[in-house]
């Protein structure tokens, strides 16, 4: 027994597409207890959609490499045939709000309807039985039952969030993946969003991966963090160490350039682009962007534990 | 003191809509009663959520929209009804910065030609001076060096790039003030604050004006020094940025600024105070201040019957509210 609720190791998945393979995910390892929310942040292009898609097995068709560990509940996933899969996770242990999900409604279909389909399929409840259950989940995220009767067009953004962030929690799920679950939103509807999610944490103890790429935004949310470059995680550390103290240059620069209000800070960005998923650079990624660059940065980084299972993918830090 | 670059008074487009063929008319008020001024030189930053009416302020104050009522004195000269044709030389000393840069672009023009066009446009019929100005915007927005990019195409270009290219073209005619609507939403963190050092660095060099358009309060700091917030197509609040963000008084703004989070490990214990309920209907606003029906201050009798004044609460800080007169 690890006594970790999730426990990613390794986790690689590359597609293949006309000009080349895509690194999109490269020997990914993260951990999370039961309750725990991990935010995994980053730039675009980073990788992160496709670590919460590889975690729920939506894979691109095209995908050419997909190996490695992940451990729930101590069992491997990886093992599981996609029957299995489907059954037992995907949608009922598991659930994923997918990025502009907002706009994933069938405008044409009662929102009822629409909720209750893994439960009619997944778990063979009848209808009746089914919308009650809509119904009741609909309460939890401060929504009228009455609405399973509405289409979404009768619908806000916000409220539509609510509904899709419903979706997710019907089937009693152990594990949340939301993939910017505000990113669409207003500034005061995506705080509305967040104290649900808050609650709903605090509440039913579900953990959570949370994906954004706001890190002010992060916090709001995060037990533990895990910066992506490049397809590799080269920070993963706790919220408190995080914020205060990032330990990889790039985690670094990052916070240079959130801006705040409370605080008065310079600000910088890092110069360049983050490499190609296609071709990345030999050695540490982040290398020819890093202002601590140094001639063992042409070797990859190894992963150096800090405190308590965390780690960072940096020379700065320490040998092999 | 020198007279102000653009002068905006009680400014207000509606658009007319009509439910159904024999419907009634309606009208979104989208700008309803915006006035503002910008000096020379200066970056003002105006604040809303979308559907506040901050683009269609930004669009009308350039022209693309013909005001319903209302001033534009742009250096002395009312333009607020000017016709098309002669509204040319308005179009020179403006620019447009939009949110998406790539919808911005034509895809099947070179950077050249994409640059070219506002000169051919506005008569520099010399091939070689609208060459050397082509050359000369570029640098200035260090998309360089200049023959690697002049060939190229918009979807070559990463995100940042293609937004420094939109930030050429709006500023190759020298106009004397930007609008920027939005301009880094789309980007990620660090290319955001590129992009905003790099307005910054034109504002400072070629005394440009920037009317900075966004709806996020924490970049306004780095850049404006002045902020207005917008709610339900009225001003609700302006003053100099660090005042405002010290000391908000609107009820908004306060909301507002209270839920931006700052990257703090502590935020995730803290659930946040946020006003119930959705902006108005902008066809049909409520009566009285149109915030009162979300407003945690709301005094019943005064703030939903009579519109409130905008006071002057203290030196250039004005906030229309009746809870300060």
């Amino acid at each position: 027994m690890s006594g970790e609720h999730l426990n990613v190791k390794s986790l690689t998945m590359y597609y293949r597409t006309l000009i080349g393979e895509v690194k999109a995910v490269d020997d990914v390892s993260f951990n999370l207890s039961r309750g725990e929310t991990v935010a995994v942040i980053g730039e675009s292009g980073c990788g992160k959609s496709s670590l919460a898609k590889s975690i729920i097995r939506l894979l691109p068709r095209n995908v050419s490499v997909y190996k490695g560990i992940i451990l729930f509940n101590d069992l491997n996933l990886m093992d599981l045939d996609e029957e299995d899969f489907t059954k037992k996770i995907r949608w009922t242990k598991i659930t994923y709000v997918p990025q502009a999900a907002l706009n994933s409604l069938n405008p044409v279909i009662k929102i009822g309807e629409q909720m209750i389909e893994p439960l009619i399929l997944n778990q063979k409840m009848s209808k009746d039985e089914a919308l009650e259950r809509a119904a009741k989940t609909l309460k939890t995220v401060g929504i009228n039952e009455d609405f399973i009767h509405h289409y979404p067009f009768e619908l806000s953004g916000g409220m539509k969030q609510r509904i899709i962030i419903a979706m997710s929690l019907l089937t009693n799920p152990e594990l949340m993946i939301l993939d910017e679950p505000t990113s669409s939103l207003d500034v005061l509807t995506q705080a509305n969003i967040m104290n649900l999610l808050k609650n709903i944490k605090r509440e039913l103890k579900i953990s959570m991966i949370f994906i954004t790429h706001d890190v002010g935004l992060s916090s709001e949310l995060a037990d533990k963090v895990a910066v992506m470059y490049a397809g590799q995680i080269v920070e993963f550390n706790s919220a408190e160490a995080f914020y205060r103290d990032p330990k990889h240059p790039y985690s670094q620069k990052l916070m240079e350039s959130v801006p705040t209000l409370r605080t008065d800070k310079k600000l910088d960005f890092i110069p360049g682009s983050p490499p190609s998923l296609l071709n990345p650079p030999k050695g540490c990624r982040f290398a020819d962007r890093c202002p601590f660059a140094f001639d063992k940065c042409i070797k990859d980084p190894p992963t150096v534990n800090l405190e308590r299972g965390f780690n960072v993918k940096c020379w700065l830090y320490g040998e092999e | 003191m020198s007279s102000p670059l653009l002068l905006i008074e009680d400014l207000k487009k509606y658009f007319e809509i009509r439910r159904g063929f024999f419907g009634r008319k309606g009208y979104i008020r989208a700008v309803d009663g915006v006035s503002l001024t910008l000096n020379r030189g200066e970056a003002i930053s105006i604040v809303g959520e979308s559907g506040c009416g901050k683009t269609t302020l930004g669009k009308t104050i350039l022209r693309l929209y013909e005001p319903t009522d209302g001033k534009i004195i742009f250096d002395g000269k009312d333009i607020t009804h000017s016709d098309w044709k002669s509204l040319k030389w308005y179009r020179r000393e403006t620019g447009l910065v939009q949110q998406d840069p790539f919808g911005a672009l034509p895809p099947f023009m070179t950077i050249k030609r994409i640059l070219e066009e506002p000169l051919i446009i506005h008569g520099i019929k010399d091939k070689r001076e609208r060459e050397k100005r082509v050359n000369d915007a570029l640098e200035r927005v260090k998309l360089t060096p200049v023959e690697d990019f002049i060939g190229k195409y918009p979807h070559m270009l990463s995100g940042g790039q293609q937004q420094r290219l939109v930030i050429a073209r709006s500023i190759i005619l020298e106009p004397k003030f930007i609008v920027a609507d939005e301009p880094v939403s789309m980007l990620d963190a660090s290319v955001r604050i590129e992009i905003l050092k790099l307005l910054q660095e034109l504002q400072g060099k070629y005394d440009l004006s920037i009317i900075y358009i966004t709806h996020d309060l924490s970049t306004t700091k780095y850049f404006s020094e002045k902020i207005y917030i917008m709610y339900a197509a009225q001003i609700i609040e302006r003053a100099e940025t660090r005042d405002l963000l010290a000391n908000p008084m609107h009820p908004y703004t306060r909301a507002l600024l209270n839920v931006i989070p700052d990257p703090d490990p502590s935020n995730r214990f803290i659930i946040k105070e946020v006003p119930a309920g959705e902006p108005p209907n902008l066809m049909n606003p409520p009566a009285g201040c149109r915030f009162n029906p979300r407003c945690p201050n709301f005094m019943k009798g005064i703030c939903d019957i009579k519109e409130p004044p905008m006071v002057e609460v203290s030196r250039n800080h004005q906030v229309k509210c009746w809870l300060y007169g």
